[in-house]
């Protein structure tokens, strides 16, 4: 069976999203490799370079998801996106859009304007964002192609602190939830997986570990356990659908 | 009665802070005799610090756990910059200053060398350091509000534009009109020194000019926010008061600043004093290479999001060694005299002396030998 990661008009085998503002850049091709990620998300100040390019390390089947960070408000990621389409030819922006330089929280309000100001531009919006039900909502609204809530405030490695917000979004939003930021070891990764979640993304976890490429090949290997354990669930018979009916079976 | 100090002059701008306040008060209840080894433990074991753990981090006890101290400072500052280890180099493009600082080189009771470069000579400069692939430039000037007036400053920073991605200032402090019109011409970061937060201090080491007003100088940080400036950097010049005590005034300084304006991107830099033309008499050891290391790693472990410059004061194997743990920013290819760049003979005198006179290039292969990635930068300007 084929298990596409479907986002816009793209689809992708990895569920494994690679984070790439931590690294020493030389090491991120055998980073992508091991973690045998499809997709990986770069700053566009980042490439806003001309010296020693992180776009230069990246194979070329690897698709590039630019993020607005640096902006501060919708029109600021909106310059930003268009910046990122011009230097990369990148169409898929994950929208970031934080105005707090101490937690690094992202600011739904802005965000939400950004994803209508980003979709009407031709973009596929991925808004990275606080996991409300609310927010998320409107952002599918206005145009999201995917929502990427997070785990945890960015770089804290602490898993799912808001995990129950997030199983309301995969019950609720009709989207690709990509939980972004948080996620500080592979069970972690797991562990979302089997909630639901149709994709990670991690960063800090890999690029801080002892062992780029061995941690890498971890979050594989977990993500790909949390899928399957969540599709297999899914054949599960469900409680609802069992036949005996101990507590109501005296009924007429 | 207001002091001298105090007393604004008339093309001063006077806006409502309570910045300075809460700093004073901070500074009137620290007491760095009273911490122990385990309130530094303490302080080391919990998530957030706050300011009296910050004290603790800086108190003589905490100096016998420098090794603890830095450990987790590496932690803090891989989770935030991982190996990122961004790179820049100043320019000064005139020295004539109206100041009279005691410990500075420039102040204009020295017989120094003057300079101040023109366009052209701004432009052929900027060419010469672009050459070492750096896209981050800082430009400095003397305080001189005649010599280097603000438009020619703006101009400078338009020129620069045209070679530099990121642009920061590092000038005599402004109203926050000024400060807009700076960041409109292209710049972003603004620095200012305090040089030190002990008013009595700062009375007898700032003699003259419009630096003599304490309180208009701690208030730049702020105008330069209100006046549309991403981030702006911080510093006392270590050595010329109670460190500890300017130490944790800068951290205020900053905590305060933040939480009032959360989008502000925070900077600090850690100067000690090194000899100068004008005053060999001053002791740069009172901050020696562990106090340092120390201080710089209390900054990290409070406030692990900030940016920190390590100067080219320091040796090259401090700096090397002082970015893997708590900095996060280098300068590279310095010279601190004026036109230095392109001319054998520079036309004025050298600020202070340098320690570190590593091209470009050096550092870089260093750092990245080191397993760092250098970063020439990581900004866009976006108005
Ligand atoms: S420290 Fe700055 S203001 Fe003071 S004399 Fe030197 S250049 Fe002038």
């Amino acid at each position: 069976m084929r298990d596409v990661l479907k986002i816009g008009k793209y689809e992708f085998n990895s569920r494994f999203i690679l984070g790439s503002g931590k690294y020493n850049t030389k090491l991120i091709k055998s980073a992508i490799e091991d973690a045998e990620a499809e997709i990986i998300t770069m700053s566009l100040r980042r490439i806003n370079t001309d010296c020693d390019n992180i776009l230069d390390y990246i194979p070329e089947n690897i698709k590039i998801l630019p993020n607005t960070s640096g902006a501060r408000n919708s029109d600021e990621a909106l310059r930003i996106a268009l910046l990122a389409r011009e230097l990369s030819g990148a169409d898929m922006i994950k929208i970031e859009v934080i105005k707090d330089s101490k937690y690094l929280l992202p600011d739904n309000y802005e965000t939400t304007l950004a994803v209508e100001k980003l979709a009407n531009e031709g973009f596929i919006a991925l808004p990275y964002m606080y996991p409300d039900l609310n927010f998320a909502r409107d952002m599918k609204n206005a145009g999201a192609q995917a929502i990427m809530p997070l785990a945890s405030p960015i770089g804290t490695n602490k898993g799912l602190s808001t995990k129950e917000f997030i199983k309301i979004l995969i019950e609720e939003i009709d989207l690709p939830i990509i939980v972004d930021a948080g996620i500080g070891k592979p069970h972690q990764a797991a562990e979302a997986m089997e909630l639901g979640v149709d994709a990670i993304m991690a960063n800090t976890a890999i690029a801080t570990s002892g062992d780029i490429n061995l941690m890498a090949k971890a979050f594989k290997h977990a993500i790909i356990a949390g899928r399957l354990a969540y599709l297999a669930k899914m054949g599960e018979v469900k409680d609802t659908a069992q036949a005996s009916s101990p507590l109501t079976g005296f009924l007429e | 009665m207001i002091n001298e100090i105090e007393k604004y002059f008339p093309d001063m701008e006077v806006i409502n802070s309570d910045i300075e306040e809460k700093i004073h008060s901070a500074l009137d209840k620290a007491n760095f005799e009273k911490y122990t080894k385990e309130d530094v433990i303490k302080a080391l074991n919990k998530e957030t610090l706050d300011i009296d753990d910050f004290c603790a981090l800086l108190s003589n006890p905490a100096k016998d756990l420098i090794e603890e101290i830095a450990k987790r400072a590496k932690k803090e500052r891989e989770r935030y910059f991982g190996k990122n280890v961004y790179f820049f180099t100043p320019l000064y493009i005139s020295n004539y200053c109206e100041n009279q600082c005691v410990y500075c080189g420039f102040n204009c009771k020295n017989n120094i060398k003057r300079a101040k470069l023109g366009f052209d000579e701004i432009e052929k400069e900027l060419i010469e350091i672009k050459k070492s692939g750096l896209e981050e430039i800082l430009i400095l000037t003397g305080e001189s509000r005649t010599k280097s007036d603000v438009q020619y400053i703006g101009q400078s920073i338009q020129l620069a534009k045209k070679y530099f991605k990121n642009i920061g200032i590092e000038i005599y402090p402004l109203n926050t009109d000024e400060y807009n019109y700076l960041h409109k011409m292209g710049a972003d970061y603004v620095t200012v020194f305090q040089e030190t937060y002990d008013k009595t201090t700062y009375e007898k080491k700032h003699l003259k000019g419009h630096k003599r007003i304490y309180p208009y100088r701690l208030n730049s940080q702020e105008r330069a926010i209100l006046g549309g400036i991403r981030g702006v950097a911080f510093g006392a010049l270590l050595g010329l008061f109670d460190y500890k005590k300017d130490t944790l005034a800068t951290a205020c300084h900053m905590y305060y600043l933040q939480k009032k304006y959360p989008h502000a991107e925070i900077s600090v830099s850690i100067p000690r004093l090194r000899p100068t033309v004008i005053d060999n008499s001053i002791n740069p050891n009172e901050v020696k290479e562990l106090e340092l290391l120390q201080i710089m790693c209390a900054y990290r472990i409070f406030m692990p999001f900030i940016n920190m410059t390590i100067s080219t004061r320091e040796r090259a194997d401090f700096r090397n060694n002082a970015v893997q743990i708590a900095a996060t920013k280098i300068s590279a290819g310095v010279s601190t005299g004026i036109g230095e760049h392109t001319k054998k003979e520079k036309d004025g005198d050298n600020q202070f002396e340098i320690a570190d006179s590593r091209s470009v290039d050096e550092i870089y292969k260093t750092l990245e030998n080191l397993g760092m990635q250098p970063i020439m930068n990581d900004y866009i300007y976006v108005g």
